[in-house]
């Protein structure tokens, strides 16, 4: 690819265009300087984005944060920065070579940079905070979390954002600790005013307020999922702690906390859910097929290693028609992989989960408002179609903030609690046979334990017939697994809808899922030449738009973050499509991907060579 | 194969318990065990335990793992709902179950493969949290529904059909369950229905995790000279010394007179366990005496049976987690949900 070449002087365009990055050292408090950037930026009314990339260690290593402003809505990960805010000696090197050409590169000039890593076509900016912090702050501890605030002010004032709007989520956040806000705001200030006397302030590049940002919020996928649990209703929750699944439960801790805790007829505080701590991840889905099996909402959520340890259950649940939620917050790799790196790696472990013939439905949240939304729905799948409903988010979804229009709720909501029948129904029932008298989405009647003699029946994972009575009979068999196969069918229209996006004279179209949105449609709208379709899958089993679509194209291109092409070979599977019309563009490096690769990679066999 | 539809035999006019239910009101279908399994003796146990107990059939939620031990199940109560889950994960589900709906009576059935070998892990945690519920294992010494290997229940020299030893030491569910601060610990034998009864009739009753451990031959793989789970074996080294009867307080009381020093034990449901002990201060509530007994006993070859510890003090899996009375999976939605100006308020502190 060609070097691009930057403007001497950059345009006007370059205000609330831009991306940044900063560069740390974990466990040093860092983080709470970088939301206070990306929140002041939000507030501003830009559209903004931060990536965290963080490593799989507790202190000492790397960390990095990214911020990527955008005025047209451009906040999907980039690869090139304009400002590299370099705070740690160990990754010089590397944060250098990163910098945009014409870029600037901040750092500490308390210990001299060795030249030879100097590049002739970046600005250095060298501001020695540590020694300001030293002079100060007396404690150690005292001189890394301020030189963090510092960093913040430095780059406020590079970026033009108002000191005051800094300042006010200060004292919003150390509003009980006084000391530690004068603290705060004195080593903001030391930051903002050195940058102010010694560099031309503001770069080029910098933040102009557009506006409140009306209906819009920043929210993690994470929060987000564990507000939907809230919100539909589940009452058991249980869980194993991976990275980078485990903030949705203790998400859900928090929010149950909140919001389900009422006094009882004797004035005890009762709790209205039940969250268990399991011992490993087989117990986690173990307790969440119980808790559905006796009628509750119950759902876990994990990762990759965990979904692995869950798969003889998840096919259990299928086969027993049993609902549970499944929320799998994908990281990177087999085995332990990169923890806290992101990919789409699970979709053949969760689209097939278990031995046996198995099928399970997945939804596809592409941002931590779907998050929410799909997690609502999951719920009302896994109880209408009496199964397994994966969520599949990601680590970038779920552990990054993301700015997304304010959810909203229908207070009208209840539960699709399905063919679950109560005591009545059932007592009306002639026979209450488990797995008889399906209906048009193929689903049977079904009863919890407790409720009247007339249910009585005996759920297992072994063959089993119309009355759930054990069989070894091959029709008796097949006649369930049949069911099994149309019911999964059946749910396809009951997802929710694909997002498809057909462009007239489009020479090819595009398919994605999940976190890929943003960085597809930035792609799309830079694409050269006549406009490209675009279907985002939204879930599993396809619709027929999903086929439609393909069958639209001479080819489409499939994007997603995996080695192995898994969305691909999944809509080969499914829809039938010959392979030569869907070409595989993958990203699998951890990072989450940019609008860049996807349209490099797609130009690259666009135009022969 | 499928399931088998038990005779019903006419018999003698049979006693009704304080539902006006008898005893086949709780059967199930017709065993496809091997015929003198232990196994179906303890069946018949936890049957007649659920009945002299009267409880409704329906209010029960019965569970198992896999194995021959966890297809029992079908062989009893019919009128209830029951999940035949996986291998090793039964305590699990039953935990979630238990903890959908603090009313069931949830009553479990393992095997020592199921429990101890494969689902070890799972069984130690349901302990821990002390979930309400009765979990039975049927301990047989063997991997039954596979054949005949060697389970973690077998004794060291204990040998398999085929003659050859084991050499692993064996773990020992009432030691076990004791380390990890189980509240009701009891051991049974299938061939003593008249001691087992009562034990499960406790075990029921108790306010958390119940665990009785039947020594339950297993007639096909199991059941032979040098085997220390055989029919035989126990007999003659069972140690039968820690009587313990049941007030029920249903009523019934199914106690003889309890002579010499009596200890007794209130239940969670009002009901009265009395330990009529012989060896020289045995106290169920004291972990240690009842560890080192257990650890002797099993030092000299011999098997302690009875109701050996209890502790009615600490609380629940429900209690701990400070839920209602009500169960939680149809506390009504509004409960639940905080609804859409909460969202708005929630979400205040995110613009
Ligand atoms: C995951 C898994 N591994 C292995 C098996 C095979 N298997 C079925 S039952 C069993 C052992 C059962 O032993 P136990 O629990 O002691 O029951 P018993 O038959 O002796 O009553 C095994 C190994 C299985 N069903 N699932
Ligand atoms: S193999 Fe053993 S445990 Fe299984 S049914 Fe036969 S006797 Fe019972
Ligand atoms: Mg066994």
């Amino acid at each position: 690819m060609a070097e691009v070449q930057l403007p001497e002087a950059p345009s006007r365009a370059r205000v609330n265009e831009f991306a940044i990055k900063l560069a740390n050292v974990n466990g040093t408090g860092s983080a709470s300087t970088n939301n206070l950037l990306m929140q002041t930026i939000f507030r501003m009314g830009v559209p903004v984005s931060g990536k965290n990339l963080f490593p799989s260690n507790i202190q000492g290593l790397p960390t990095w944060y990214e911020v990527r402003v955008s005025q047209s809505g451009h906040t999907a990960r980039t690869a090139s920065f304009d400002l590299m805010v370099a705070m740690n000696g160990q990754t010089y090197q590397q944060d250098i070579e990163e910098v945009a050409s014409g870029g600037y590169l901040v750092y500490d000039d308390s210990w001299p940079l060795n030249p030879e890593m100097r590049r002739p076509d970046i600005t250095f900016l060298g501001a020695p905070l540590a020694q300001l912090c030293a002079q100060r702050f007396t404690t150690v501890k005292e001189r890394i979390l301020m030189k963090n605030v510092a960093t913040a002010g430095l780059v406020a004032a590079l970026l033009a954002l108002p000191l005051e709007e800094l300042s006010k989520q200060l004292v919003a956040a150390y509003s009980r600790r006084p000391q530690l806000l004068e603290d705060n705001q004195a080593a903001l200030e030391l930051g903002y005013r050195y940058a102010l006397d010694n560099f031309s302030c503001p770069l080029p590049f910098h933040v102009e307020q557009m506006g409140a940002p009306d209906g819009r919020i920043l929210i993690d996928g994470n929060t987000a999922v564990a507000l939907g649990a809230v919100f539909a209703g589940a009452t058991v929750g249980a869980w194993y702690p991976i990275t980078p699944a485990t903030s949705v439960m203790e998400n859900f801790v928090r929010l149950c906390a909140q919001y389900r805790r009422h006094p009882g007829p004797d004035g005890r505080e009762a709790h209205d859910y039940l969250i268990l701590q399991a011992e490993d991840e087989l117990a986690a889905l173990g307790i969440v097929v119980g808790a559905s099996w006796a009628g509750a909402r119950a759902f876990t959520s994990t990762s990759g290693p965990g979904l692995s340890l869950m798969q003889e259950l998840l096919g259990l649940a299928y086969y027993t028609e049993v609902p549970a939620v499944l929320v799998d917050v994908q990281r990177a790799g087999p085995s332990t992989g990169m923890p806290t790196r992101v990919q789409q790696a699970d979709l053949f472990s969760a689209a097939f989960a278990s031995h046996g013939d198995t099928r399970h439905i997945l939804l596809f949240p592409s941002d931590p408002r779907e998050c929410f939304l799909h997690t609502v729905q999951a719920f009302d799948l896994a109880e209408r179609f009496q199964t397994p409903v994966l969520v599949m988010s990601d680590l970038d979804i779920g552990m990054n903030d993301w700015e997304v229009p304010e959810l909203t709720w229908d207070d009208s909501y209840r539960p699709d609690r399905g063919r679950l029948l109560g005591t009545e129904e059932l007592e009306r029932l002639e026979h209450f046979w488990r797995y008889g008298d399906p209906d048009l989405q193929w689903t049977t009647p079904r009863a919890v334990p407790g409720e009247t003699p007339r249910a009585g029946h005996l759920v297992r994972g072994s063959g089993h017939d119309l009355r759930a009575l054990y069989t070894e009979r091959p029709d008796e068999y097949q006649e369930v697994v049949d069911r099994l196969l149309r019911k999964h069918q059946a749910a396809a229209t009951h997802l929710p809808p694909p997002v498809v996006e057909l462009r007239e004279g489009a020479p090819f179209g595009v398919i994605s899922m999940g976190s890929c949105d943003l960085a597809v449609r930035e792609a799309l709208e830079e694409f050269p030449g006549p406009a490209p379709s675009y279907l985002r899958i939204t879930g599993y089993p396809f619709p027929p738009a999903v086929a439609e679509f393909i069958e639209a194209h001479t080819h489409c291109y499939v994007v997603e973050q995996n080695r192995d092409a898994q969305l691909r070979s999944l809509l080969l599977i499914e829809t039938g499509a010959g392979g030569e019309r869907l070409r595989p563009v993958l990203s699998y490096g951890g990072l989450p991907i940019t609008a860049s690769f996807i349209r490099d990679r797609i130009l690259e066999q666009e135009s022969p060579q | 194969m499928t399931s088998i539809a038990k005779p019903q035999i006419p018999l003698l006019p049979l006693e009704r318990n304080q539902l006006g239910l008898t005893i086949r009101d709780y059967s199930g279908s017709m065993s496809t065990l091997c015929a003198g399994c232990g196994h179906d003796s303890v069946t018949a146990a936890i049957q007649e335990a659920l009945w002299g107990l009267s409880i409704p059939p329906y209010q029960v939620a019965k569970l198992s793992g896999i194995g021959c031990s966890s297809k029992t199940p079908q062989y009893f109560d019919a009128a209830a709902v029951g999940f035949n889950s996986v291998h090793g994960r039964m305590a699990a589900v039953a935990s979630g179950a238990a903890a959908a709906n603090r009313g069931l009576v949830v009553v479990g059935v393992s095997g020592d493969g199921d429990s101890l070998s494969i689902g070890l892990g799972n069984l130690a945690h349901a302990i821990r949290r002390n979930v309400r519920m009765l979990y039975v294992i049927a301990n047989n010494g063997v991997y039954g529904l596979t054949k005949g290997q060697f389970s973690a229940s077998a004794d060291i020299g204990s040998r398999s059909r085929k003659g050859e030893p084991n050499l692993l030491p064996p773990v020992d569910p009432m030691l076990l369950g004791l380390s990890l601060g189980a509240t009701f610990l009891a051991r049974g034998f299938s061939g003593d229905k008249a001691q087992l009864v009562p034990i499960l009739k406790a075990g029921l009753s108790h306010g958390g995790f119940a665990l009785v451990d039947v020594i339950s031959p297993c007639v096909q793989f199991n059941d032979h000279e040098g085997s220390t789970k055989s029919f035989r074996y126990v007999r003659e080294h069972e140690l039968q010394d820690i009587e313990a009867d049941i007030i029920p307080v249903r009523g019934q009381i199914h106690s003889e007179q309890t002579p010499g020093a009596v200890t007794e034990v209130e239940l969670h449901d009002g009901s009265r366990v009395l330990f009529r002990a012989v060896p020289e201060g045995y106290d169920p509530r004291d972990r240690v005496r009842v560890g080192s007994y257990l650890v002797e006993s099993a030092r000299r070859g011999e098997i302690a049976t009875g109701l050996l510890y209890l502790d009615e003090e600490t609380p629940d899996m429900h209690q701990l987690s400070e839920t209602p009375e009500e169960r939680l999976w149809d506390l009504p939605f509004e409960r639940l949900c905080p609804g859409s100006a909460e969202l708005a308020r929630f979400q205040a502190r995110l613009r």
